[in-house]
């Protein structure tokens, strides 16, 4: 006579079934794959099939345009590394960038913090909330046309510098070489703080009060609080917001592109838009590939940074 | 949970899988599937053509509208569907529709996309379209090709002469508009020595657009007869009218004659600036007339031929911009798809369309309505008649980036990086590349 003996953690139901994958009817065998089938076949059909793809673009001479594309190997990619333009791209979207994440962090926590105060009275608080998160409700082409108004030589901010002597003659921020970069990062943190500062904000009114109580018992002032208080509480979030800010910095484009197109003497040219003119401007589909796949592989690296911060998150 | 909560819960779980299945299929199916340009949509074995273009948008509402159901009255046999977008949206459009074979039947093309579309093999041959049409072109304007084969018909064309404020021109003693290049220098810096808060004239060098370089830079070389290329291939080095329009723009520019901002502008900002009277002369297409007396109806402004070199004697050239037309290579109504083209090539049809589109015709014989039309169209199309059509990027490979290069290498002699020779001989070699 067969018996079974249940062990902990099996449950009555698992043990009177014999053993065995094989034994399971097939419908309920199926039922998990079946269950993810829709989001797998979404993710082949929208991302990994593209993806594929462009990277077989990026190993052709050249697609779209040749009827009759050749394998070249990684020639395309020894020519993009080899390029002047590509690298001065890839600096001026590593100075947006860091500038862009920096900036937002710091801006995303003063205001978080102003927000969260107590000193402040609900109502005043709700209108500042509204305000402050106005930029985020723009699309990034309103920002552009917004910014440019702004920074125009006959613009609103050129006449507040020039009215209280700060400058002499108005600049044209967006036109000049050695100002365009600054200015459109400056566009890009107005932009893109108020994410920050909402989850922030979510995240100081999850920070339990009674640690704020003890470390005043203990003599610390606003300061301390903030260093061995509020930022050991929002690190996790700090942490994950930073990757994903430097993920969509990096693929920044509508802004640029609305604003200044790269120029001029392309001190504003980044990634994105090095590989938009050489995709729609030079139709080098196969180097505009090559390209992609590149900060594909940059992206990929913090994306993989990202998954296992939140993995670890997820465990604790 | 009970067996029965159990099994229900089974099931619904099994209904939305099958359901989101559904819908991931659909909208996989949907995302790869092109326009569907070919369909015999009823029984009666009627046609349906797409046509894509961005003239719908910057005619008005309805317009071009009318003209299709005009087409498809006399051909009940034949529906069209109009894709209309943006012209900035148009360009990527059509070059991703053409690469994944899913181009409508028939497309409206910029002068700048018909290299790489033809290079694609997306294109029908319109000669042999004619041909077979009995169609003779000898009313056509001119035609865009390669190899001695039609691709692109321009319909309707629209010129660039110069616009001048008549106000500012008169505040700065300035009794005409200038007809020579030294004319020009010399109005330009007089307006903007002579009024606080107006420059001479706009030159927009950015490079989101860079199409700064045909309308107000080498637009001076061809007013003058001049050209940028030589057999076909680029000749900017040595070339005394390139040389020339390249100097002159980089002296107005390092004089301040210009709107400041230059390397940030684009084409819209040049007509704003015009409107609000920021400048006293601009360098613009005819069509944005009604943009400039819809802004400020007050503005009194003129329009004149584009000013010559100094000593020049020969017949004028002025700059045009067409709205294309052409037909996709894998069109399965190809004679239907050209009856269409033929059509709006027609003189009556044609009149309209570019009477409609504040435009001059594509049809020799077509003759825009000047009829409640604001003079401003009547005087440009005098000059139109006495000049020599010229946009010499039309049709050429990657027309964006050679326009694109020649912006980076100009700013940097603004910038005084570079001589104007050296400039020259960095866009010859940049051209090259591409050529």
């Amino acid at each position: 006579m067969a018996s079974s003996l249940l062990t902990p953690g099996q449950d009555q139901r698992s043990a009177t079934v014999p053993a065995g994958r094989h034994q399971r009817p097939l419908r309920e065998r199926l039922e998990p794959y079946l269950l993810i089938s829709p989001t797998m076949l979404l993710i082949l059909g929208l991302m990994v099939i593209p993806i594929v793809i462009v990277i077989g673009y990026s190993l052709m001479d050249n697609v779209v345009t040749n009827p009759t594309p050749k394998f070249v190997g990684i020639s395309n990619y020894v020519t993009i590394l080899t390029t002047p333009a590509f690298w001065s791209a890839a600096g001026n979207t590593l100075i947006f960038t860091v500038g862009s994440v920096v900036a937002h962090m710091v801006i995303g926590i003063l205001f978080a913090l102003m927000l969260n105060s107590k000193t402040m009275a609900r109502v005043p608080r709700a209108i500042f909330r509204a305000i402050y998160i106005l930029p985020w409700i723009f699309t990034a082409s309103v920002v552009a046309v917004l910014w440019r108004l702004l920074l125009d030589p006959s613009g609103v901010i050129n006449y507040l510098f020039t009215s209280v002597g700060l400058l002499h003659e108005a600049v044209p921020w967006l036109a000049t070489a050695s100002t365009a970069l600054l200015a459109v990062t400056v566009i890009n943190i107005w932009s893109g703080y108020p994410f920050f500062m909402i989850s922030l904000l979510a995240g100081l009114q999850g920070v339990p009060t009674d640690l704020y109580e003890a470390a005043r018992v203990d003599g610390a002032g606003f300061f301390r609080q903030f260093v061995s208080v509020t930022l050991p509480a929002l690190k996790p979030i700090l942490y994950s917001m930073a990757l994903l800010d430097l993920l969509w910095t990096t693929q920044q484009f509508t802004l640029i592109w609305a604003t200044t197109g790269g120029g001029p003497l392309e001190r504003t040219e980044v990634l994105s838009t090095f590989t938009y003119k050489l995709a729609f401007n030079s139709y080098q589909f196969s180097m505009a590939a090559t390209s992609a796949v590149i900060v594909l592989a940059g992206s990929l690296v913090v994306a993989v940074f990202y998954v296992r911060r939140q993995r670890k998150a997820a465990q604790r | 949970m009970s067996i029965d909560a159990r099994g229900r819960s089974k099931r619904l779980a099994w209904k939305t899988t099958i359901v989101a299945l559904v819908t991931a299929v659909v909208l996989l199916v949907a995302g790869c599937t092109g326009t569907p340009s070919n369909n015999n949509a009823n029984t009666n074995q009627k046609v349906q053509l797409t046509f894509s273009q961005w003239w719908a948008p910057e005619m008005p509402a309805g317009a071009l509208q009318n003209l299709i159901d005009q087409f498809q009255t006399q051909n009940p046999n034949i529906s069209v569907k109009l894709i209309s977008a943006p012209f900035a949206s148009l360009q990527t459009q059509t070059i991703s529709e053409a690469a994944s074979g899913t181009l409508p039947d028939v497309v409206g093309l910029d002068g700048a996309w018909v290299n790489p579309l033809f290079k694609q093999g997306a294109l029908l041959n319109l000669t042999n379209a004619m041909k077979s049409a009995n169609y003779d072109p000898k009313d056509l304007a001119s035609q865009v090709g390669y190899n001695g084969a039609t691709y692109m018909i321009p319909v309707v064309n629209f010129v660039y002469p110069l616009f001048t404020n008549d106000a500012i021109l008169a505040k700065a003693g300035i009794s005409s508009p200038p007809k020579t290049w030294s004319e020009f220098t010399a109005d330009a810096k007089k307006i903007s020595q002579s009024q606080a808060g107006a420059k001479g004239w706009v030159v927009p060098l950015g490079t989101t657009n860079p199409n700064g370089v045909q309308n107000d830079i080498l637009s001076w070389a061809w007013a003058s007869g001049g050209s940028m290329l030589k057999n076909g291939k680029p000749n900017l080095t040595g070339n005394p009218d390139v040389t020339g329009a390249v100097n002159l723009v980089k002296d107005l520019v390092q004089s301040n004659a210009v709107l400041p901002g230059a390397n940030g502008l684009q084409e819209t900002d040049k007509v704003e600036n015009f409107i609000n009277g920021r400048v006293g002369m601009m360098v613009d297409s005819l069509a944005h007339v009604t943009t400039i007396t819809k802004g400020n109806a007050k503005l009194k402004f003129s329009v004149s031929a584009q000013p010559v070199k100094d000593g020049y004697m020969g017949k004028p050239g002025i700059l045009t911009a067409s709205w294309g037309i052409g037909i996709s290579a894998k069109s399965q109504h190809p004679a239907e798809a050209w009856k269409l083209v033929q059509f709006l090539m027609s003189q009556a049809t044609n009149s309209k369309l570019s009477t409609l589109a504040n435009g001059f015709p594509g049809n020799k014989v077509s003759k825009p309505d000047f009829t409640g039309a604001d003079p401003h169209f009547q005087q440009a199309f005098a000059i139109y008649q006495r000049s020599n059509p010229v946009n010499e990027f039309t049709g050429l490979p990657a027309a964006n980036q050679l326009m694109t290069d020649f912006l980076n290498e100009f700013q940097k002699t603004v910038a005084n990086q570079e001589s104007t020779d050296k400039m020259l001989s960095n866009v010859q070699a940049q051209w090259q590349q591409q050529f």
